[in-house]
């Protein structure tokens, strides 16, 4: 077992930047970084000459399938004007981006660099949906769990599977993930589905009356998400409203050692917790109903931080599907093997409830582009410690928060521990 | 268990050989007496490096499992898809391994009906023509 051995210097964000998620045909993956770097470079209190940065770390899963574009770090730094610096591109699935994320915290903490840039990007949507899905079926392991008809969303509808029969839980349960998790995203300007599921169903009805079509009878959202035409099934039980969507987008974070953190605001936040975490492929797994990297990786961040679960005001987790958000919510310590979902039923994980969880909006409304999905969890975090985050601010004071961060079923999880003092 | 000492090597392309021959084959570490499923050439608790092939029985129950309506492409090929959807599982041995298959013989059409503990048994699906065939690993309900 790894020892949780702590930093040898603090290391601070003090500026994060994003793209919009969403579908734009005439973007690629090289100018939605330039964007999320020219909101980085804005949210810098103090302002921001780029010569300082010394080093980048990028997350990206699969230029190189996606869009036919391999060394992708150089290429996104140079258009960014910032080369000679290293350029490094990492690679962890969807957990791309906190592992860049990571790297940077290492860099700076060995004292090879003072300024590291982080950025996360992936364009997906060029892609018709099938050679998207066997993309990402990538992250599997491919000759063992693909050859047996597996896809991303049936891995995680097997988890969910398997909790159900454990925990009483029903399908129904999952959808009040999706219904919180676009309340928030409703609330998100670059989400790419910043719509409540309410509204969502609403344009449907009057879609279907401005084309003279009959109008759906759904009396409430229950109905529409019950319905199999307005909510298919990805892979039962998973619906198309349990799965995050095909997105482009690109984040971007700068971290600095933490004794030069005022030389850039006097408001950084600071990492305080750092652990990351491998497991073999899901079937090698006792139990299919938790995540064991994700526990390990949130214990060893915990020790670090010298804080628990108790402590952390929000989290930001990996809610590729609605399942893993319940999971995630279990094995980062919020709630009891089994409660996850009742948490979610009863709105602990709301905005405004208890354990407020993905005030972004999550992966699922706000978007998933893959490797820029981990970097840009941060930038939530960072504006609701803050308090920048307008209407979908939390209540009172964010001093701690969380992010959660999965490659594939859990093969790779990053968990990172945020903390504002004053 | 009929314990078998090969030379063929511990690759996928080994498993896949075994499976087209219509066996489940696991490798057994030979110093602390680990299974794996899928084979390793490393054992996973000991690190040791003497492994053994050694058939499974073969049987089973199922741990988790999908009914998958969007495709993979290889399986669209196949004619699978939102008309046509199919069962992924993933199989507990009785040895307590476990690995990822076709599940055959539940009503993918119901899946309320298809319940976690299901006892299975090994089956074997053959698909593709010429260069693209290939056998894959499945299981099938099982009467006690």
């Amino acid at each position: 077992m790894p020892k949780s051995r702590p930093l040898l210097r603090g290391v601070s964000i003090i500026g994060v930047g994003m793209s919009k998620f969403g579908a734009f045909p005439e973007k690629n993956s090289r100018d939605l970084f330039v964007e999320a770097f020219k909101d980085m470079t804005g949210s810098v209190d103090k302002g921001l000459d780029p010569a300082v940065i010394e080093s980048f770390y990028l997350g990206n899963f699969s230029s190189d399938l996606f869009e036919h574009q391999g060394h992708t770090a150089p290429l996104l730094l140079d258009a960014v004007g910032l080369t000679p610096i290293p350029a490094t591109r990492v690679e962890n699935a969807c957990a791309s981006g906190a592992t860049a994320l990571r790297q940077g915290v290492m860099a700076i903490a060995s004292g090879l660099y003072d300024v590291v840039l982080v950025g996360g990007a992936e364009k997906m949507t060029d892609l018709p949906t099938a050679d998207v899905t066997d993309t990402l079926a990538t992250a599997a392991d491919v000759p063992f769990e693909i050859s047996a008809g597996f896809t991303f969303p049936g891995f995680y509808a097997a988890m969910a599977t398997a909790y159900m029969a454990k925990f009483g839980m029903k399908p129904e349960h999952l959808m009040n993930v999706a219904i919180k998790n676009h309340d928030n995203g409703a609330l998100n300007p670059n989400a790419q589905f910043g719509t409540t599921i309410q509204k969502w169903m609403e344009g449907r009805i009057a879609s279907a009356i401005k084309k003279g079509k009959p109008a759906p009878n759904w009396t409430s959202i229950w109905d529409f998400l019950h319905d199999g035409y307005a909510n298919p099934i990805v892979a039962w039980p998973l619906r198309l409203f349990d799965c995050s969507p095909i997105t482009d987008g690109a984040s971007a974070l700068l971290l600095v050692a933490e004794e030069r953190a005022r030389e850039f605001t006097d408001i950084p936040i600071h990492i305080i917790g750092s652990a990351q975490a491998s497991d073999t492929a899901l079937h090698n797994r006792l139990d299919l109903t938790s995540l064991p990297a994700a526990k390990l990786a949130s214990s060893q961040a915990y020790g670090m931080a010298g804080i628990s679960a108790s402590d952390v005001r929000i989290a930001e987790v990996h809610d590729c599907f609605t399942i893993a958000e319940v999971i995630a919510s279990e094995d980062i310590g919020f709630f009891a093997p089994g409660e996850g979902f009742k948490a979610a039923e009863d709105g602990m994980t709301a905005r405004l409830g208890g354990k407020p969880i993905n005030t972004s909006g999550g992966l699922k409304s706000k978007g998933h582009p893959v490797g820029a999905s981990g970097v840009a969890q941060v930038f939530e975090l960072w504006k609701q410690m803050r308090n920048e985050a307008g209407e979908r601010q939390v209540p009172g004071d964010v001093p701690l928060a969380m992010t959660h961060n999965v490659g594939a079923t859990g093969s790779t999880c990053v968990v990172h521990i945020f903390e504002r003092r004053e | 268990m009929i314990e078998t000492t090969t030379i063929r090597p511990f690759t996928a392309a080994s498993f896949n050989q075994y499976l087209a021959e219509g066996k489940l084959m696991a490798a057994r570490c030979a110093d602390c007496g680990k299974l794996s499923l899928p084979p390793r050439a490393i054992c996973s608790k000991c690190h040791g490096v003497n492994l053994v092939w050694t058939e499974t029985s073969g049987k089973g129950k199922l741990a988790g499992f999908t009914v998958v309506y969007i495709a993979p492409t290889f399986m669209i090929e196949q004619g699978y898809g939102r008309d046509k959807p199919y069962v992924s599982g993933i199989v507990e041995l009785d040895e307590g391994v476990k690995i990822s298959a076709r599940i055959l013989g539940v009503d993918a059409t119901q899946p309320d009906s298809i319940g976690i503990g299901t006892r299975l048994e090994v089956g074997f699906i053959e698909a593709g023509e010429g260069d693209k065939k290939k056998s894959y690993l499945a299981f099938k309900t099982r009467q006690e």
